[in-house]
């Protein structure tokens, strides 16, 4: 696998700032917590403490170098696999896991389905399940925060079966016309739930695809958060220096089920997934922190229990938290509702005071 | 008409540097039907921007703008092709407030022409409203006269939700009349009782207002006082003035070109049902275009005309 290779085959030329080895261990930590956190939300589904799961194991690297090497005011757009990059932006465990149950403390007021999540204050815009409708919202934002004149990028989230869609076509297109400051990051996890990825396209990769939008596609390995980094960082600078949109193609694996409702065993061989297993991006990270001397077996085993004591405390207090008020329904239809809205939540309030239907 | 939907638009991205215009041939062109003539040439390609052919990047990209808090208007030339945004508009925009709790507004305008009467055939000539009057969180607002569409336009474009503008191209340049000048707002959700009446309510909208009119013209003269009121915006509806006009005359017919099958006559005639049943003297009625594809060469059989609105309100009237 090529590491920072344009479509054409040419090197990358300037390769900005690496990773800095001391926040190589910083970095780890939000990897391990997204390998917890996913984990944990599995077993929860299962027990139907939740209602559904999309896991991204096999992911952590790709989104958590690519979330690093954002600043904090650019706009994600993510699809709805983005823990790892949720947690880099900062969002906390329990809101997510508030998310996750559908609560009182869920800033989605409990309207939408776990991972469909978004916060307005992380610059994290909400999700919705169609694939790539949101990457020509990037594509929009992103010319907007240029007419305004702030400095800042797009990045739009998506998987390789969405290279597929009419939006990446469009969104793609009016990116390149426009030349807006824009970052398609596409996490190629090699299967579109039971699609494989050569039958997803006959395009000998996802990222030469750019080329016929008049802008760079780069392949990079995504279990590596060096390379990840590096060429997130390139194509920022060059989104911000006016150069235009880049494709990111990150190779990785998805090492579970599309979601809590797929069983891969239906569609890919365990040889498959045991080869793929052993280029854990996790693993790989801490063989490098052992070498480096930044970890040890002992420190790494408490990072991992660090963990899962932040998951279970963040259960607990969202499992606590109150249900949502069934009033809340008819609220953020519009900004004001209407009167039609006003009726029918006076007339669903009568239903629940005489005792006709329950939340 | 055309030229209220323009100075509308004038008027707005001058009073706000946030407007902005996009779509097909909006701006060197001004519009196939000149709707944005003149715009690119005050306000630069940079607020008037000529787009790639597609409507689902269109509609996306004036997603993005909106999420950022400008306040695009965006144009789909004609509305028969507007599906390829459909996604778009009824999985993201109508649903953006909503499934963020409110974080996310999303002030989209989408303007489009449609409807039939200009030799448009199946492509040119549709009538879709009902689909997105179904989608909850979206506005959709239909003019017929020069002062509404400039009031309504101005009113959609400072909304503070999205909203999607019909435009009866058919009476784009037939319907002309006096247009305030300067920032004349009407407000959203408000219909508007055009002439009143005592034996039946006769409710249209758009391009169903000249015939509906002319037909309570001719009915006059024979003795019967039929109430027109155009609707202006089906979402939110004027329900209150659906049933005072009802409660009123006792009698309804209802006009809509779209086809008749899960048409909006079919909510308003619920909507009587439910709520003014006892006020009726007689079945409501409803004056469609027919459940077929929009057809060329019988485009004037298949539009209601005044003849059949007249008639059909004739019979409403005379219903014992």
């Amino acid at each position: 696998m090529a590491d920072a290779t344009t479509s054409s085959g040419a090197a990358s030329s300037s390769i900005p700032a690496d990773l800095a080895a001391e926040t190589l261990p910083s970095l780890y930590r939000t990897m391990v917590l997204a390998r917890v956190m996913d984990e944990r939300c599995l077993s929860l589904q299962r027990q139907g403490r939740i209602g559904f799961y999309v896991p991204l194991q096999g992911q952590e690297a790709a989104q958590v170098a690519c979330a690093w090497a954002l600043d904090a005011a650019d706009w994600v757009f993510p699809a709805y696999r983005e823990l790892g990059v949720a947690l880099v932006r900062g969002v906390p465990v329990k809101l997510l896991l508030d998310q996750f149950i559908g609560n009182s403390g869920d800033e989605m007021k409990g309207r939408q389905m776990p991972n469909h999540y978004g916060y307005r204050r992380f610059k994290f815009v909400t999700a919705s399940s169609p694939v790539g409708t949101q990457i020509s919202h990037a594509v929009g934002t992103a010319m907007a925060a240029r007419r305004r004149g702030d400095a800042i990028c797009t990045i739009a989230f998506f998987g390789d079966g969405t290279t597929s869609s009419n939006d990446f076509h469009a969104g793609l297109n009016f990116a390149g016309v426009y030349r807006a400051p824009t970052l398609f990051f596409c996490q190629n996890n090699q299967w579109a739930i039971s699609l494989p990825r050569e039958r997803q396209t006959a395009s000998e990769t996802l990222a030469m695809k750019a080329s016929a939008y008049g802008f760079p596609g780069v392949v990079v390995d995504g279990t590596d958060v060096h390379a990840v980094y590096r060429v997130v960082r390139e194509a920022r600078r060059r989104a911000l220096a006016g150069e235009g949109p880049t494709l990111i193609e990150a190779q990785v694996y998805r090492l579970g089920p599309h979601s809590t409702s797929d069983d891969p065993r239906r569609y890919r061989s365990d040889a498959e997934l045991a080869q793929w297993k052993e280029r854990d991006p996790i693993a790989r990270l801490k063989h490098e922190l052992l070498t480096l001397g930044l970890v040890t077996e002992e420190s790494d085993q408490k990072v991992w229990e660090a963990a899962k004591e932040l998951v279970g405390a963040a259960l607990k207090e969202a499992e606590a938290t109150a249900p949502v008020d069934p009033r809340t329904m008819f609220d953020d239809v519009f900004a004001r509702p209407t009167p039609a809205l006003e009726e029918q939540r006076r007339a669903m309030d009568g239903l629940l005071k005489e005792g006709v239907v329950r939340p | 008409m055309v030229q209220a939907i323009n100075r509308a638009m004038f008027e707005a991205m001058r009073a706000d540097p946030n407007v902005l215009v996009l779509g097909e041939d909006v701006g060197v062109n001004g519009g196939v039907f000149r709707a944005t003539e003149g715009l690119q040439k005050e306000f630069g390609p940079d607020r008037v921007l000529d787009t790639p052919l597609s409507e689902t990047g269109i509609v996306g990209t004036a997603v993005g703008m909106a999420l950022y808090g400008l306040k695009p208007v965006a144009e789909i030339q004609f509305v028969d092709f507007i599906y390829p945004a459909f996604d778009q508009i009824v999985s993201e925009i109508a649903k953006f407030r909503y499934r963020s709790g409110g974080q996310y507004p999303c002030h989209v305008v989408i303007r489009s022409p449609y409807g039939g009467g200009i030799k448009g055939g199946l492509y040119h000539s549709q009538s879709p409203e009902a689909y997105f009057a179904h989608t909850a969180g979206l506005k959709v607002v239909i003019p017929s006269t020069p002062a509404d569409a400039k009031g309504l336009l101005l009113s959609a474009i400072f909304d503070d939700d999205p909203v999607l503008f019909l435009e009866p191209k058919r009476i784009y340049r037939a319907v002309t009349g006096e247009v305030p000048d300067g920032d004349h707002r009407v407000q959203i959700g408000q219909a508007a009782t055009v002439r009143p009446g005592s034996d039946v309510s006769v409710f249209a909208y758009g391009a169903m207002m000249p015939p509906a009119l002319q037909a309570a013209e001719t009915l006059a003269a024979e003795g019967i006082s039929a109430e027109v009121v155009d609707l202006r915006s089906l979402v939110p509806l004027d329900e209150a003035a659906v049933l005072a006009s009802v409660e009123k005359t006792g009698r309804a017919v209802i006009v809509h070109e779209a086809p008749r099958f899960c048409g909006f006559g079919a909510e308003l005639s619920a909507i009587l049902a439910e709520k003014a049943l006892y006020s009726l003297k007689a079945p409501v009625v409803r004056v469609t275009g027919y459940d077929t594809p929009f057809p060329y060469a019988l485009e004037s059989l298949y539009l209601p005309g005044a003849d059949r609105i007249a008639h059909a309100v004739r019979a409403t009237a005379r219903a014992a």
